[in-house]
C-alpha cells in the first residue's frame, strides 16, 4: 500500500515536471501538442475509489493549468477522464480482477487491451482540451485533427514509456 | 427528503463530478473575462521563478541565434544613427516620451487560441498593465497582469487581440486579428474597398489605440482578396515577428500616457 502511494505520487511529480518543461514546449510541426501527463490518471490502481480518482484529476488538472496560462480546462478534461475510467476499465478488461499486484500495464493486460483503453481516454481527454481551449464551433475539422494528431502521439510516448519500465522490471 | 438524501448518496460519485466539472467551468469563465486574478496566479513567484530557472539552463543552447539577431539589431541602430545625423540640423528635436525596457521571455505558447508569454520583469522594474511589448522584429503583444517580478503578456496571438493598424504607403488605416492557428499569419480587417492594397506592402502600427506607439512594424500583406459585395475586405499579413524565437523584448513606457488618457477621459465626459 505504502509502496502503491509512493510510486503514484513519484509519478505524479515526473509526469507534470516533462509535461511543464518539456512537452508544453515541444510542438511538432506546430501542430501536435501532446498531454502525457494525463498517464498519470490512467495508470492509477484498480481498486482506487471513485471519489479519490475524481479528485486526484482535479489536483492534477489544476497543476497543469497554473503552470501553463490556462485555468480550468485542464482541470475540466482531466476530471471527465478520472470520472469515465472505471466504466473504460469495466468494459475493455472485464477480465481483470482487482488485487494487490494487477497494474494496468501491457504486461499485465495485453498490448490490444492496453491500446484501446488508453487510445479512448487520451483522445477524450485531448479532444475536450482542445475545443475548450478554442471556444468555437468554426474551427470543428481543425480541432479535431489537431487532436487526433496529438492524441495519436501521446499514446505512442506512452507505449514507448511502458516498454521502458517492462524492459526495465526484466 | 429522505429519499433525496438516499438519492444524492447513491449517486455520490456523479455529483462529486459534476461539483468539479462545474467548478472548473467557473474557472474557465473568469479567466475569459479577464480579470487578471487568474492570470495574475499563474504570474505568482513560484512558476515565475521555475519558469525562470529553466529558461536559465536553456538558453545556452540558444546563445549564437541570439548573437546574431543582436549584431543585426546593432547593425540597424548605427544605420538610424547616421541617417538621424545626417538630418538632425533640419527636424524638430526627437520625441523622448518612450522609454524602453529590456526583458527576457521566459515562457511562451504560440500554438494556442489564446497565447500569453511571461517576462521576468514586473512592478519593481517599472512595468505596468496595458503596457506594449515589442521586439526588433516587431510587435509581441501587451501585458495584461503584473506581480512583483514578473508580468504576463497577451501576445498577439491571441483571439481576443485587435491592434489598430495602417498601411505604411498611404497611411490607411485597418485593424489586425488573428484567428487562424497559424502563429505567422494575421488578418487585416476591415479594410475600406477602394484601398490600394498590394501583396508585398508593409503594415504598421497606427497609433491611434494609445497602447503601441506609432510605426512599429507588424508585418507584410501576403495576400489580398478583394470582394465586390462587401465594403470592407481583409487581406492576409505575414507577421514580422517570429514568435517561435522571441528570447529578448521590449516594454514600451510612453510618460505621457497618463496625460493622453486624461485628456481622451475628459473629451468623453463632456
Amino acid at each position: 500500500m505504502t509502496r502503491q502511494i509512493v510510486t503514484n505520487l513519484f509519478r505524479f511529480i515526473i509526469l507534470v515536471l516533462l509535461q511543464i518543461f518539456v512537452f508544453n514546449q515541444f510542438q511538432l510541426m506546430g501542430f501536435i501538442n501532446p498531454y502525457v501527463y494525463i498517464l498519470f490518471i490512467l495508470l492509477l490502481p484498480i481498486e482506487t475509489p471513485k471519489w479519490l480518482l475524481l479528485l486526484l484529476g482535479f489536483v492534477l488538472g489544476y497543476v497543469i493549468d497554473y503552470f501553463s496560462h490556462s485555468i480550468g480546462i485542464n482541470i475540466f478534461s482531466t476530471v471527465l477522464v478520472a470520472y469515465l475510467r472505471p466504466v473504460f476499465i469495466r468494459y475493455v478488461i472485464p477480465k481483470l480482477e482487482p488485487g494487490p499486484d494487477v497494474k494496468i500495464s501491457i504486461k499485465q493486460i495485453g498490448f490490444n487491451s492496453f491500446l484501446i483503453y488508453t487510445g479512448i481516454l487520451v483522445f477524450i481527454h485531448h479532444f475536450t482540451l482542445f475545443f475548450l481551449e478554442i471556444f468555437r464551433f468554426s474551427y470543428f475539422f481543425n480541432t479535431l485533427i489537431h487532436a487526433i494528431l496529438s492524441s495519436v502521439f501521446t499514446i505512442i510516448l506512452i507505449l514507448i514509456s511502458q516498454y521502458l519500465f517492462y524492459s526495465r522490471k526484466k | 427528503m429522505r429519499y433525496l438524501f438516499a438519492f444524492l448518496r447513491k449517486n455520490n460519485i456523479f455529483f462529486l463530478f459534476l461539483f468539479l466539472e462545474i467548478i472548473a467551468i467557473v474557472l474557465m469563465t473568469k479567466n475569459r473575462t479577464f480579470s487578471g486574478s487568474v492570470i495574475l496566479n499563474s504570474t505568482s513567484q513560484f512558476s515565475g521563478s521555475l519558469n525562470k530557472s529553466y529558461s536559465g539552463i536553456i538558453d545556452y543552447f540558444d546563445l549564437k541565434k541570439q548573437n546574431e539577431f543582436l549584431v543585426q539589431e546593432n547593425a540597424y541602430l548605427k544605420n538610424s544613427i547616421i541617417q538621424f545625423n545626417n538630418t538632425q540640423n533640419t527636424i524638430i528635436p526627437p520625441d523622448t516620451i518612450y522609454q524602453y525596457i529590456v526583458a527576457k521571455v521566459i515562457s511562451n505558447s504560440i500554438h494556442k487560441a489564446d497565447n500569453y508569454l511571461m517576462l521576468d520583469k514586473g512592478k519593481r522594474h517599472g512595468i505596468k498593465v496595458d503596457m506594449p511589448i515589442i521586439s526588433d522584429q516587431g510587435i509581441v503583444g501587451s501585458v495584461v497582469a503584473v506581480s512583483e517580478n514578473f508580468c504576463s503578456v497577451m501576445s498577439v496571438l491571441h483571439k481576443d487581440s485587435k491592434i489598430s493598424a495602417k498601411i505604411k504607403k498611404n497611411n490607411q488605416l485597418a485593424n489586425i486579428l488573428w484567428d487562424n492557428m497559424d502563429y505567422q499569419r494575421g488578418t487585416l480587417a476591415d479594410i475600406p474597398s477602394h484601398i490600394d492594397l498590394r501583396v508585398g506592402d508593409t503594415i504598421i502600427t497606427s497609433g491611434h489605440s494609445l497602447i503601441y506607439p506609432e510605426g512599429i512594424m507588424i508585418g507584410v500583406a501576403e495576400n489580398y482578396n478583394t470582394r465586390t459585395e462587401s465594403s470592407l475586405n481583409s487581406a492576409v499579413i505575414k507577421f514580422s515577428t517570429d514568435f517561435n524565437s522571441l528570447k529578448y523584448v521590449y516594454a514600451v513606457q510612453n510618460s505621457r500616457l497618463e496625460e493622453m488618457l486624461l485628456l481622451k477621459k475628459e473629451v468623453e465626459n463632456d
